[in-house]
């Protein structure tokens, strides 16, 4: 924290007056920016005020889209970062990590918000998003699971991610309140994400009939956890070097991150994280007497998704961390996020129809939500850490960190 | 050394997490063994006597409000498999088996542990004790994950709509109230619905399969998929010629949850001491190495 209390103005335009700031915001990339929002926002307000029908390419036999197996499973699956890290930190006292834990619970944070963002507009009705909680139990729905753990772990990233927002405004007393539940706060978040990051993968169980068999396995929920694992390192990855290239001044010379240090160490752990999977992944199809199916064209993309974006990226990661090869863990954590964005949109979407002769393919007003949606999260990201002491090295004052 | 012992632990946990998942076998009852299952109501559809009239469909149509059905008196109609919608709850489907053209009307059929039901996370489509499965509109919130479920792929969503619902057959529940069988059973000409306890329609299915001179494949369509339905079919040409699913299993699909779902109260109660036993040594070693003055240890003091 800065010694002397500049005005909140002060704080909110960075320090310029208001109308600096406001000619500042004139750039490439902003304006970029305002194009698609200009184009997205008005396409999502045309989804509420006419429907999922006009705005979507989904159908009877195509009930679930890209906004729930992009915006939602891949968007959950890849803010993981915030309940590996804050594990790997505070739990198992890997404190070389704790600079970059912040930038990781933020993207976690902002992931999730806008993941569920993203639900508001796939549900039919989502003024009724609350039901599930307050309204009516469903508590033989695995969906019923999720909604529950989605919406405490949102509340418990946002616990996690306060600490800055109130240093940012100077307010002690709510930091201290902060710090004497951090470490409760950091627990529930785990079991909480170790619950529905599986339980997405649960969801499917109940296809067995739709999901090739390449994909359908009793392990989908092992697959999801621990395939979120992997996410969550490669996004630390590649993160923290967009955050630390771009936001540069943002980081104070003196706590300056090693942040290559980091991406190597995170590298080995995602080569294991990885290569597990890979046999937890082999294992499915064995268990589901599916090694013929390999041969058929729907093996082959098994075969691209499980090989070409998760063994390949684990042998990356591995040479690469061992080497100091900091381009190739960044290749290697590009090419995972990648892997686990096939798998997501496989199991939720392609690979669930198989049978199905009509092909889904979203509609151009889908992608034009979803692209809106990604670029909220990452407007919101840039905001925040152009204010918020987030990537300056600090973490929690927990005494296994210090 | 030091990454060897964190490698271990994160190997633990990795193991730990999958062992949960594992420990608990997707084991239930069977079927058959469900109380009471037979004692709910439900219809049987004897396809041999089917006239392929639509009448169910017209009647169905005006007992729920819907428009009406297309192409009604039109045989092209039945040229192209068709599926039921959010404005048709059931529709009339020509067998594709050569011979005299037989004819099954499909709808929802009612399972006894319905997938829709497990699946729903607000408790809109359920199971009544009656034997229908209803749909209680004021709770749905559209997440459509019944549609993903359902082995039949019977749940329709009214995606024209700015504010949707599912819809799919419901057995007309305001006439069993009234002690009336539901429309479309009340409409048949031909005596192909047949309308009463599960238990006794079984019992007259078989009896009509095993008579003397049966044409009848020797299997009850419904008696057994995901776990057993109300509506029960049989026939004389295979039920598949009809576009009837066959790759329903015969275990409900909520079978295939209940080990995810009873790992919960596992994870919940075991996670948090494992994880706590992680800070407290990990604190500890942090500790040791202070009091030490271990130059090895990274610190990142305020």
């Amino acid at each position: 924290m800065s010694e002397s209390s500049p005005a909140f103005a002060d704080r909110l335009f960075l320090g310029a007056t208001a109308r600096e700031y406001a000619r500042g915001l004139l750039t490439p990339g902003n304006l970029a920016i305002a194009g698609i929002l200009a184009v997205g926002l008005p396409v999502l307000a045309y989804r509420f005020a006419f429907g999922l029908g006009a705005a979507t390419h989904l159908s009877q036999q195509s009930p679930w889209g890209l906004w729930i197996g992009f915006d939602m499973l891949c968007g959950m699956a890849l803010a993981a970062g915030g309940y590996t890290l804050a594990a790997a930190v505070y739990m198992f006292g890997l404190k070389e990590y704790r600079p970059v834990v912040r930038a990781a619970i933020l993207t976690g944070f902002l992931g999730y918000v806008f993941a569920v963002i993203g639900l508001l507009c796939d549900l039919g009705q989502p003024w009724r998003i609350p039901y599930p909680l307050v309204y009516s139990w469903g508590t033989t729905s695995v969906m019923f699971e999720v909604g529950w753990c989605v919406a405490l772990y949102t509340s418990v990233l946002a616990l996690e991610f306060l600490p800055a927002f109130f240093e940012w405004l100077g307010w002690t007393t709510p930091l201290r309140l902060l710090g004497k539940i951090e470490l409760g706060a950091i627990v529930l978040g785990i079991v909480l994400s170790t619950l529905h990051q599986s339980s997405l993968g649960s969801l499917f169980l109940m296809a067995p009939g739709k999901l090739h068999p390449l994909w359908y396995s009793p392990y989908l929920p092992v697959f999801f956890f621990v395939s979120s694992i992997a996410a969550g390192l490669a996004m630390v990855i590649v993160e923290s070097r967009i955050s630390h290239r771009l936001f540069h001044d943002r980081t104070e010379p003196a706590r300056r991150v090693d942040v290559d240090r980091i991406a190597l160490g995170l590298g080995r752990a995602a080569a294991v994280v990885l290569f597990a999977y890979v046999f937890l992944r082999l294992q499915g199809v064995a268990e589901a007497g599916a090694w013929r199916e390999l041969a058929t064209p729907w093996g082959a993309w098994w075969l691209v998704e499980v090989g070409g974006f998760a063994l390949v990226p684990s042998f990356i990661f591995a040479y690469g961390s061992r080497h100091a090869l900091i381009g190739a863990v960044r290749t290697a954590a590009l090419l995972a996020i990648v892997g686990v964005v096939l798998n997501r949109i496989n199991v939720s979407i392609i690979a669930l129809h198989w049978k199905n002769p009509l092909v889904y393919v979203p509609s151009w007003m889908e992608i034009v939500g979803s692209v809106t949606i990604v670029t909220l999260g990452v407007v919101t990201f840039r905001w925040i850490v152009n204010r918020m002491p987030i990537l300056s090295g600090r973490g929690s004052a927990l005494p296994s960190t210090r | 050394m030091r990454i060897g012992r964190r490698s271990f632990l994160k190997t633990c946990a990795v193991l730990g997490a999958t062992g949960a998942a594992r420990a608990l076998p997707a084991s239930g009852p069977a079927a058959g063994a469900i109380a009471g299952a037979d004692e709910g109501i439900g219809v049987l559809v004897d396809t041999t006597r089917c006239l392929g009239c639509r009448s169910c469909e017209v009647a169905c149509a005006e007992s729920n409000r819907l428009p009406e059905p297309d192409r009604l008196g039109d045989d092209t109609v039945f040229d192209a498999h068709r599926e039921t919608s959010e404005r048709q709850l059931t529709v009339v489907n020509r067998s594709r088996a050569p011979g005299e053209p037989r004819y099954a009307k499909s709808q929802c059929l009612h399972c006894i542990v319905p997938a829709c039901a497990s699946a729903c996370p607000v408790k809109a489509l359920d199971k009544t004790a009656a034997g229908p499965v209803v749909y209680h509109e004021d709770r749905c919130i559209g997440c459509r994950y019944c549609m993903i479920a359902c082995p039949f792929d019977v749940p329709k969503y009214e995606y024209d709509r700015a504010v949707p619902y599912v819809r799919k057959c419901t057995m007309c529940p305001s006439r069993l109230a009234d002690g009336k069988p539901p429309a479309c059973v009340e409409a048949c000409p031909g005596g192909a619905l047949e309308f009463g306890k599960r238990s006794t329609l079984l019992a007259e299915a078989r009896r009509r399969m095993y008579a003397p001179g049966s044409t009848y494949v020797p299997t009850i369509y419904g008696e057994h998929e995901a776990g057993g339905t109300s509506w029960l079919y049989i026939s004389d040409r295979p039920l598949e010629s009809f576009g009837f699913p066959q790759d329903a299993g015969e275990t409900p699909r909520f079978e295939t949850t209940r080990g995810a779902l009873g790992a919960v109260p596992f994870v919940v109660t075991l996670w948090p001491p494992l994880l706590m036993g992680l800070y407290t040594a990990s604190r500890r070693r942090a500790d040791v190495a202070a009091a030490e003055g271990a130059p090895g240890e990274e610190n990142g003091h305020e």
